[in-house]
Formats: C-alpha cells, structure tokens, sequence
C-alpha cells in the first residue's frame, strides 16, 4: 500500500505551495555546493536591495559526511529544499506551518516546536538568527533570518527556509532508512543513490588525488580574483564555489590539518566577501533591476 | 480610583533562555518608568512564553500627584530696574516657567529679596503617561538581536502583536506597523485570538485558548505530570532545575509523555545516553528503584493529548537513530588503540600559533614532572601520572567526542578503563578538566590534581608564549578560569608553586626536552606571575578576607601562592587580636626603614653600640633557626615575641647613623628581620586603628 508522498510529490507539492506564494521556481545550480544557502540564488540574491523570492531543490554535496551508503540516515548527497523571500513576509513563520500542513502534516497531530539555532557559515561571512524546526523532536527544517551575508550586513532581510528532504521524507513515509524511501513510481531512493554513496564515499575518503586537488584549489582561487578584477561576478562565483568544494573534498580525505583548515577557510572567506560586494556594485550600476520592477507593479 | 494596566509584547519564538531574563528585565524597567512618572502602583504580575512577555500592573493611580510648588529666581535687585520695570532676567525667569512677571511675588531670604514665582502643576493622567511604555519596550536589551523584513529595527524576534489596556481603554502606541490593542493570540496550533474586555481577563481568557501564562504554574504543571508519569512505572526522574526551566519555555501548553528505547541501547556509556536524551532532544531520563537507568524517557509537547501516540512514536524513532549512531561510534572508536588515537593527536591542533594536541600533551608531561617532585608524590603516583600524561587527550580523536564534545574526559576514562588502563590513570584523564567552572568541582584524586595543573600551566604559558595574553573582557582561551583553577587546587593541597622560580625551570626542562616548537616559554614571567597572584587575590577576596591583607600578603617576595593563602589565612585569624596593632606596627616599621633594599653586608657584633642591638640580634638569628619555608602559626608567635626586642632597639637606636659603617650594620640587622617578616608579604600595608 502507497498512500504515502512519494518524493516527488513532495517536491511538487512544496513547488506548488512555494509557487503560490509567490516565489520563482528555480532549478538547481549546476556547480558543487555544501547547501542551497551557497547557490547563487540565495548567497547573491540575499545582498542588496532587491526583493527576491524564489523555490528550488538543491541537491548539497558534503564529502565528509559520506558513509559508504551504510548509515540508514547519513550521506554523502543530501537533498534541500530551499524557499528564500526578500524582504521576510510578516507572516513566513504561518507560511511554513501551511507548507506543512499541504505535505499532510496537520499540526494538532503532531509536536512542532521552533528551537533556537542561529546559523553560521563562516567560510562564506554568512550569519543568521532562527530556529530548527522540530516534528515531534526530529529537526526537519532550518529557519534563518539572515543578518549577514558575504560579510555585509543585509537589509531588508532574507528569509530563508531549508527542508530536509529526506528526512521529512522518512518521516512521512515511515521509513527507517533513507534508502527505502520512494522517490517515484514505486523507485526506492536506494536504487538510485545507495551506489554512488558509496562510489562517492570511497572516492572522498580513499581515493581523490590530494596533489590535484591543492593545485585545483589553487587554480579555482587564482582564476576566481582574475575574473572579480575583470568585473565578471557571476563566473568568479562559480570558481568560489568550486574552491569551497574541493577544500571540501581535501577535509574529507584527511589532507587538511586543522591549523591549514583555518587558513583555508579564510581565503574562501575572502573572496566571498569581495564577490557579495562586487555583486551589489553591479546591481547597482544596473539600477537595482528588480526593485523598479516592484515600484511599478505597486 | 485605581487601575490595572496589561502590557503584551507577541513575538515569535524567542529562544527559551531569553525568556525569564527578558521579562525580568521589562519588569524592572517599568517599575522605573513608572517611578520616573511619579505613577503609583501595586503589585506587578509578570507573565511569559515562547511567544510572550507580559505585565498586568494593579491598583495604577489615575493620575500623577498634583505638584506644588515655590520656584525661586533671581534676586529682587536683578530682576527689576531703578525704576521698578522687569528686566531681561525677571522676563526670562518667568517665560522659562511658563509664566508671566505678573505672577512674580517676592520672599527675604537670609536678609536678601529674592522672585519667586508659585507654580501648581496638574498631574497628568495615567492614559496620558502609560504610551511612553513603547519607550520601554524598545528599551529591553537580548543577547542576541535580530533585524526582519525591511526594518532597520532590532530585537530578539519579530514583534507581531502589542496588547496595551488600562481597563477597558487601549492605551494606543504603535511599534513598526504593529498598533496596540486589545486582540491577544492563542496556543499556535489549539487557541484562537481573543480579544481581551478587561486586563483582569488576560489568565483566564488565554488559559481557554490554551496558553498558561504563569511561568510558576506551567512549570508546576510540568513537574506534576512528570512526577505522575514515574509513579505510574515506578521510575525515579532527576528533575534537572535547567532543563526544567527550558522546557518550560519552550511550550504554552505542556503535556508530558513517556517514550522508550530498544534495552540494547543501555550497553552505551550513561553519559552518552543522558547527553541524547538531555541535552540534544531535551527528554527527562528515568532511572528504577535501584537507581539504574531504564529504557525510557519523559519528553514534554507543546500541546494537548490529543494524537499523542503519534508524537511519542515520532520522538521514539528520533531518539532512537542518534542511539544507532552513538552505538556505531562506541563500537568504531573501540577498534582503535589508544596509542593509534594519540599518534593521531600529531594532526589535531592545540592553537594554530601554539602546537598540536599531541605537543601539548608532550609539554604537560615536563611540567608535570617537575611539579610532582615539588609536590611530593609517591613513586606509585608518579608512575600513573606519567603514563597518564602520555595519553590523556587521546579521546579527542574518537567519534563519540567529535560527536558529543560536552564529554571529552568522560569518554576518555571510559575507553581506559576499557583499554585496561589502572583506574587512577582513567580517572585522572576525565579530571584534567577540573575544575570546569570557576567555582565548579576540583579533581578528586592527587594524580588528577597534578595533570589538572600542568595541563592548565602548559596553557598558561603557552598563551602567554604567543602573546595571547587577556586583556580586560578578551579572554577567548578562558585563561583566568584555568589560572584560577590552579590556584584552588594548590589551596586545597597547600602545595609549594611559585611561578617565579617555576616558570624558568618549566622553560628549561622544555628546551633541554627539545619540546618548545620555537616558543619562548620563558616570556612575559613578570606579567604570568602578577596573572597568577591576582587570581589568588581573587580567592582571597572570595572568602573575604580584608583587603589590606591581601595586598599585603600578595607583595610576598618569593610570590609563592600557598605561602599567600597561608600568610592571609594566619594574619586574618590575629587580626582582632587586642596586640595585633602593636605587631603590625613593630613588624612595619622594620619593613619601611628597611625598604625594598637588599643589603650583602653581613652583621658585626662587634660594631653593636648598645645592649638592644646584641639582644635584637640575638633573637633574630635564634628565631630564624625555627623559622618555617611557609608562613605557619608559629612563625607569627615567634614574630609577635620579637616585638619588645623591636621596640627596645627603636628606642635606644638611632638606626640611619652618621657612621656609615654603624649604619650599615644596623640595616644589616634589621634586613635580616625583615627577611623573616617577608614571609608574611608587606604587613607594612596592613591598616590598623
């Protein structure tokens, strides 16, 4: 018996949610990234002036956290869906509640709690003040008010609200383990990722080749500088992001001690500082598009 | 006729820890606006949640107190001119008052007429004063703050309703878009908004839609159902007061449940299993009547009883994946050695400008060494610290810790004694920490105290080695809590440390080792000591002693903090002794003639002039044959015996003779006395009436 969402409902059924209310939905960025937080489409977007408000699944790569495809509940490869609104609706918290509720989750069956967590990401100078969201104890969604982005202060300010897919999923449809979810039509989440967890894990763990990824590591930061001096934002944060990735991939293999760790981390830092001011000179120059937009549909 | 007053400020969820301090804060600062607006009141009643902070003020007068009163001003002879016509001054005096020179009349003071004007201020009404609240609510200061939407405005959540009434009236005051009103809201999920008659109804109204706003009886009612639950299964429960009190504001509506785990889960070290149910999924934990613990927990809803079974099932399966993977780290971190886990050190560092762990741990070893001899310790003791020292960071490598930092120590003596280290050496690795808070629990056993101190020591010094030294709040690396720790464990044993005479053997011992990674563990020893000695002032100061005893024992020469905490502890225990001033004042007077000046002349009897020298002498040198290496009780008699001698001598000598050679002898006599008061600190700086 099937009654339960399958995945793809679920996505759908969020877009439609999402969508109604108002954001665009997007698609994933084809770039390696740890979160949805670092596509383009919140990092940049949540800079600057412009309202924006968009709805997008993110598969998030996290190297270290693979287990081989052995653990019922840890991967290599999770997915998030990732709602950003610009400025935060009064009423985004309801939003979130109605969300749930369209998934099949009717609160007065249910325990949700919003827990203090505020949201760090220092590699990139992101901060923000929120909650994880509890089902009946088990976090299934962050809820940040970003305050910093790129190390600039930001106003007005983004919400940003990132579901865990599987693991709402394994709540939804009862599962134990993340591989005997059904994504769709009756095909596990095992079938299609259990084998590249576990082809990705031991490639993080056991095989990357250190040498090229420090030179990788190197080039992608050299070119990122080159195109920011040469004004081109959006390619240099491809570069970023491909910086970010390949620290993490050298984190996961063991080849970054924790005192390199820091400086690592750091000249990600840098360049995402400069890149988030770099976006917004652009907007700028551009006449901050998306705001006049909003003057005229007003 | 008096008034109540109702004050909600809604929010969204503040974090449980902000609450109690916030709505603390907003009482007192109302009693303060109110007090500023000579506004009388009753009592105050204070109400909060998640998403609450709210005051109902009794008995508010309805207004200010009428004032009246007498204003004086400039004399008679600046106000009017020769011609009797108001000046400038009279003019302005009056304007400034919001009257006219019309209302001027005059009074003699002390001989001298002087304006005054008579000046009847209307007390303003409640309703005119209460919207100056908006003021304190914007006022209220959180640990952290937050901005929202496009408003420049910070707080600790977004502020979605504002509830002002004095009686039946909305007091109106708008914050952002939000206008006051009547209208609160309900349980999140079970209540609706309610609009609200009067503030009496505010309890009860909302007690219908499903919030308690009474921190005390929520929290009551948290403990009955708890205390219920374990009386139904016969289950002991720690009603742990922190937890209680963030659970408490983390629900409106409490409803506690029992919830249970597979019984294989209790092969997993009882501090892991409290640290998943406590502190990351913030359950209750049960223990049976024999005190071991159960496969259970109490967990506590934001909500009614309604569907319950769904919410204990769902905080069953949550609870029980992070046992699985707590489980999987137990047995993982079992498969590797400890000498695997400490070569692993080698990659983990301690400071970035410092060392790795595994250097760290290299350095606390030398020291310990050297304090161990200093402190005494058998050979068998020795033996465990030293194997001790060779591995006690090892857990810091283990999954459990990198998954539960909060248990580095514990996991550390748990996998020794499983690795069949001696239980003094486990024991000693889970004591290193202590004590954790300043006032927190010291290391029971004595090769724990040790590895504590050298552990702390090694931190000291490194910090200071890389001119990561405190200053005013920036104490990142928490050395004054570390610095302090030792001192109250030196206390508690009375062991020797004098950091002046410590620290250049430490750098020595540490070179010769070859263990420095090109520090300087010998730099800044004036500026560690003087670090050292104030948090031994703290001590002091904590157990009250007299302040100008402990300036007075923290100049001892030799800096030695036992030797601090001894002299304190022996001078404050004479200081309400009737000759404790003559003492002092004998003892201080050699002291301050002899200055902080050494003297390398030896004396010469022969060079004496009068009998009181000789006998001065005399006691002197016999006195400090007995003398101990630490300020003792007998050392004080034997000080307080030498006062007549002292005395006598002052009497009959004139000691900054004109001879320099005479002179010189008798400084010499006196500094050799004044070595043996030393020990003592400067009791020159000693007060006494």
């Amino acid at each position: 018996m099937t009654t339960k969402m399958d995945i793809q409902t679920m996505i759908q059924t969020l877009q439609k949610f999402w969508g109604d209310k108002g954001c665009m939905l997007m698609q994933a960025y084809d770039v390696e990234k740890g979160a949805g937080t670092m596509s383009p489409y919140t990092f940049l977007r949540a800079i600057g002036p412009e309202p924006w408000n968009a709805a997008y699944v993110e598969p998030s790569r996290r190297p270290a956290d693979g287990r081989y495809g052995e653990n019922p509940n840890r991967l290599f490869q999770h997915h998030q869906f990732q709602v950003v609104m610009k400025p935060s609706p009064e009423n985004i918290q309801d939003y979130y509640l109605d969300s749930l509720a369209a998934l099949g989750i009717d609160p007065l069956e249910h325990d949700i709690r919003f827990v203090e967590d505020n949201w760090e990401n220092p590699s990139m100078g992101c901060a923000g003040v929120g909650w994880e969201v509890w089902l009946d104890g088990m976090e299934v969604s962050q809820f940040t008010y970003f305050q910093v982005v790129g190390g600039l202060e930001v106003s007005p300010v983004t919400s940003e609200i990132t579901y865990g897919v599987e693991r709402l999923a394994s709540y939804i449809q009862d599962v134990n383990s993340v591989f005997d979810l059904e994504w769709g039509d009756g095909v596990l989440y095992g079938d299609i990722f259990k084998e590249p967890e576990y082809e990705h894990s031991k490639y993080a763990f056991e095989v990357s080749d250190q040498e090229m990824l420090l030179k990788f590591f190197d080039a992608y930061e050299k070119e990122a500088w080159r195109l920011m001096d040469l004004g081109l934002v959006h390619p240099a944060y491809d570069y970023i992001l491909k910086c970010s990735h390949t620290f993490n991939l050298l984190d996961a293999r063991g080849a970054v001690s924790v005192t390199e760790r820091a400086g690592y981390m750091s000249r990600i830092r840098k360049m995402a500082h400069k890149v988030a001011r770099a976006f917004v000179a652009e907007r700028k120059k551009l006449g901050f598009p998306l705001l006049q937009r909003k003057t005229e549909v007003q | 006729m008096t008034h109540d007053y109702l004050i909600e400020i809604g929010l969204e969820d503040m974090p449980a820890h902000v609450v109690t301090p916030s709505l603390n804060q907003f009482h007192d600062k109302t009693v303060a606006f109110l007090k500023a607006n000579h506004l009388e009141h009753g009592t105050i009643d204070c109400y909060a949640t998640p998403r609450r902070l709210a005051l109902l003020v009794h008995d508010l007068a309805a207004k200010q107190a009428d004032i009246e009163e007498d204003v004086k001003g400039p004399a008679k002879k600046i106000a009017q001119d020769a011609d009797g016509n108001w000046t400038k001054a009279a003019i302005g005096f009056s304007r400034g008052q919001g009257m006219t020179p019309d209302d001027i009349v005059f009074k003699t003071v002390k001989g001298v007429d002087y304006v005054y004007l008579h000046k009847a201020i209307k007390g303003k009404s409640a309703a005119e004063i209460l919207p100056g609240m908006l003021a304190v609510i914007k006022s209220l200061t959180f640990p952290t703050r937050m901005k929202w939407g496009a408003y420049d405005f910070e707080y600790i959540r977004p502020i979605h309703w504002l509830v002002s009434l004095l009686d039946d009236q909305v007091v109106p005051m708008k914050l952002l878009d939000v206008e006051a009103g009547r209208v609160t809201q309900g349980h999140r999920f079970l209540g609706k908004p309610v609009s609200l008659a009067n503030p009496d109804d505010y309890v009860s109204a909302l007690k219908d839609q499903f919030v308690i706003v009474e921190p005390a009886t929520r929290k009551q009612l948290i403990r009955d159902q708890i205390k219920q639950i374990a009386t139904d299964h016969q289950w002991q429960i720690d009603l742990d007061s922190d937890l209680l009190e963030e659970v408490n504001n983390l629900v409106e509506w409490p409803t506690a449940f029992a919830g249970t785990f597979d019984k294989k889960y209790l092969a997993i070290p009882e501090a892991v299993l409290i640290t998943s149910m406590k502190d990351n999924q913030r359950y209750f934990y049960a223990r049976d009547t024999t005190g071991k613990m159960v496969n259970a927990f109490i967990g506590v809803r934001n909500g009614n009883r309604d569907h319950l079974a769904n919410v204990i099932a769902g905080n069953e399966k949550v609870l029980a994946a992070r046992l699985e993977d707590a489980a999987f780290f137990y047995a993982e971190d079992q498969k590797r050695s400890i000498a695997e886990d400490v070569e692993r050190l080698k990659a983990v560092s301690f400071h970035d400008k410092i060392s790795s762990m595994y250097d760290k741990m290299g350095r606390t070893k030398v020291i310990a060494d050297i304090l161990a001899d200093k402190f005494g310790l058998s050979t068998a003791d020795k033996a465990d610290l030293d194997r001790a020292t060779s591995i006690y960071k090892f857990d810091l490598v283990t999954s459990m810790v990198g998954e539960f930092p909060e248990l580095q120590g514990i996991m550390g003596e748990h996998y020794a004694r499983l690795a069949g280290e001696k239980p003094a050496v486990a024991q000693a690795i889970a004591e290193h920490y202590e004590p954790i808070a300043a006032d927190g629990a010291l290391p029971q056993s004595l090769v724990g105290t040790v590895l504590a101190i050298a552990d702390k020591l090694d931190s000291l010094m490194s910090f200071f080695a890389v001119d990561l030294i405190p200053s005013g709040s920036n104490d990142p690396y928490a050395l004054r809590r570390q610095a302090y720790g030792i001192v109250r464990m030196i206390a508690a044993h009375d062991w020797p440390f004098a950091l002046a005479k410590l620290q250049p053997a430490i750098a020595q011992a540490l070179a010769a080792a070859g263990k420095t990674n090109g520090l300087d563990f010998a730099a800044h020893q004036e500026e560690l000591n003087a670090f050292v000695i104030d948090r031994a002032k703290q001590l002091l100061q904590g157990e009250k002693i007299r302040h100008d005893i402990v300036d007075a024992v923290t100049v001892r020469s030799d800096a030695d903090i036992a030797g601090i905490l001894d002299a304190a502890k022996v001078l404050t225990a004479h200081a309400a002794d009737d000759d404790f001033k003559a003492v002092m004042e004998a003892l201080g007077r050699v002291l301050r003639i002899t200055g902080n000046k050494a003297t390398d002349t030896q004396v010469d009897p022969d060079k004496f002039k009068n009998n009181t020298e000789g006998q001065l002498h005399q006691a002197v040198t016999t006195t400090a044959q007995t003398f101990d290496a630490e300020p003792t009780e007998a050392d004080y008699q034997a000080l307080k015996a030498l006062v007549d001698p002292i005395n006598a001598y002052f009497d009959a000598t004139m000691v900054m003779a004109d001879d320099a050679a005479v002179r010189a002898n008798r400084l010499a006599t006196l500094q050799q006395l004044a070595r043996l008061i030393r020990q003592f600190g400067d009791v020159s700086q000693v007060i006494v009436k």
